[in-house]
């Protein structure tokens, strides 16, 4: 589906400008052909289905090499460019920390970290992760030598099942780093409280809204991050 | 780009609504094009305004220092609106080009709907449409394939369009700037059209102008949930005051129509008028003038009154930014 032939294409894909809320029409060119670098087949069953009738099941689907990092390990991998991040980690790497709960971003069961950053990996596109720094629950803490966030889990009861709680721990651990650095909620807009926002339970009940918890734990996850933000605030490790 | 424009083909900013839809077969992609290692994530402000690059992340936008001191009315809009994962992934350019929630559009068992599938009906009008269009939608009735009550999602678009911001956009025959307000379209006779962004163009960037309500702006949402939900109803209202008189005003709804509705007839209602209550009723009353409800919405014309004149209050006491 890349419809840039190679000959169209200049070669120097590195010099991309970062900046460029002015590009040039040459930099539109370079910026271009790192988008083709990355162009992801879109879902179409009939054209799947047109490929694999005409014999070729293996041209429905378009495999792209990616080097990702996921728990500080590096990985060369070669997906299926539908392939979400979620599914590369459960299916492909045998992380099931992870979890698959809606699969539409609603409610939060597949939380992983992304370059430090929370984000639902069942609509993250594993080729759009390409260089990505990832963490899941499994590189968050060791039986052994768990972190803050899985001890207080632990010793707050902050969960019944347990499905959704590997979301909730990487979510948790986001919104200690978040609180450090001062960043707001709808809830810090509607208390007047923009700057460096103390984190009450109103804070936290909001920080905390997309991870879903069917059990209903919500009153011991919420005792659990107020302690995780509470010894941050104090200066001690999240 | 020319990948991007290739008939059929999307660009990719965070995923969070288009790679949603396409697992439901709902957008069908001949390509996706990946934008996002080309840059625009830059957000540059000065005393004139702000540049907003259409791939800065909403979270990055919402906790950006000038934007939380000149602009808090869309630091606002945007921390209302879905959850800190979905606006660690979403952007600027994204925001803008988020389809309607109208569970007729989304859920391909309901086969009338004229925006997913044109000129097949529209199954909102005599269907569930709590959620739906009450100014400037197209009602034909179900069986037209000009009909469609559907409205725009966003929170981000509201606060833009009561800032007067404007959108930034390249394509095949250049660069071209839109002001948000223009940018969605009402369903006319073509509700499959939800911007007026021309094949092949991509957004990059938005601009804001300079801040006249840093000091008096507020956004409120009304949501079944009180958090993680599309709104009922949302007000973004901006005051620029003279002492207590409104010297001019900025106010726009979202979760009533199909595009960010901008009230033209409420800002001329408040500007010059003293901050009270009757100002703020006679605003909400003219902002909702033309407002018709329907089987299971028709309460969003009062809810929408009311939350005017609130967002206009707490507009009016001031932000702690």
């Amino acid at each position: 589906m890349n419809r840039c032939s190679e000959d169209e294409l200049p070669d120097e894909t590195s010099e991309v400008s970062r900046d460029e809320m002015e590009m040039t029409r040459r930099e539109f060119v370079v910026a271009s052909t790192v988008v083709s670098a990355s162009v992801a087949m879109g879902w179409s069953p009939e054209a799947a289905a047109e490929e694999v009738r005409r014999g070729d099941p293996a041209a429905a689907a378009k495999m792209v090499p990616i080097s990702i990092s996921i728990n500080k390990q590096q990985r060369k991998l070669t997906v299926d460019t539908r392939t979400s991040l979620l599914d590369l980690l459960r299916e492909h790497l045998d992380l099931t920390g992870s979890k698959k709960g809606c699969d539409h971003g609603q409610c939060g069961a597949c939380t992983v970290l992304l370059d430090g950053r929370r984000v639902n990996s069942c609509l993250t596109l594993a080729v759009a992760a390409q260089g990505a720094e990832v963490t899941t629950i499994e590189g968050l803490g060791t039986p052994e030598n768990l972190s803050a966030a899985q001890s207080a889990f632990l010793e707050h009861d902050g969960f019944q099942c347990g499905y959704c709680t590997p979301g909730q721990i990487c979510s948790a651990t986001a919104v200690v780093e978040e609180a450090r650095r001062g960043d707001l909620s709808t809830v810090s807009f509607a208390t007047g409280q923009t700057t460096k926002p103390p984190i009450t339970d109103d804070e936290i009940r909001e920080r905390m809204s997309g991870n879903i918890c069917r059990c209903g734990a919500y009153p011991n996850i919420v005792a659990a991050v107020r302690e995780l933000t509470a010894r941050s605030a104090n200066g001690g490790a999240a | 780009m020319r990948a991007g424009a290739a008939e059929g083909a999307k660009f990719l900013g965070g995923g969070t609504n288009l790679v949603d839809l396409m697992k439901d077969g709902v957008e069908r992609p001949s390509a996706l094009v990946d934008i996002n290692h080309i840059g625009l994530d830059k957000v540059e402000a000065s005393a004139g305004g702000a540049r907003i690059g259409a791939l800065v992340k909403n979270s990055d936008l919402a906790n950006h220092p000038d934007i939380v001191a000149n602009y808090p009315l869309l630091s606002f809009a945007l921390l209302s609106g879905a959850s800190p994962q979905l606006r660690n992934m979403a952007t600027t350019g994204g925001n803008l080009m988020q389809r309607t929630r109208c569970y007729y559009f989304m859920d391909m068992a309901f086969p009338a709907c004229n925006k997913r599938a044109p000129g097949s009906g529209c199954g909102a009008i005599d269907g569930f449409n709590r959620i739906h269009a009450i100014l400037g939608q197209t009602d034909e009735g179900a069986k037209s394939a000009h009909t469609c009550i559907a409205t725009n999602p966003s929170d981000m678009n509201v606060a833009m369009v009561a800032l007067g911001a404007q959108v930034e956009v390249r394509g095949p025959k250049g660069k071209r700037t839109i002001p948000v307000v223009d940018f969605h379209r009402l369903p006319g006779k073509t509700p499959e059209v939800d911007t007026n962004l021309r094949p092949g163009e991509l957004i990059v960037g938005v601009t804001l102008p300079a801040a006249r309500f840093a000091k008096h702006s507020w956004y409120l949402k009304a949501r079944d949930r009180q958090s993680y939900a599309f709104a009922l109803v949302s007000v973004a209202a901006g005051l620029e005051m003279d002492g207590d008189t409104i010297k001019s005003a900025g106010l726009a709804l979202g979760g009533v129509a199909h595009k960010p509705w901008r009230s033209r007839e409420a800002e001329e209602a408040l500007a010059g008028k003293p901050a009270n209550e009757e100002s703020f009723r006679r605003a909400a009353d003219a902002a909702l003038a033309g407002a018709h409800g329907y089987k299971d919405n028709a309460f969003k014309v009062e809810l929408a009154k009311q939350c005017v004149v609130r967002a206009l209050t707490q507009a009016a006491k001031g932000v702690a930014a």
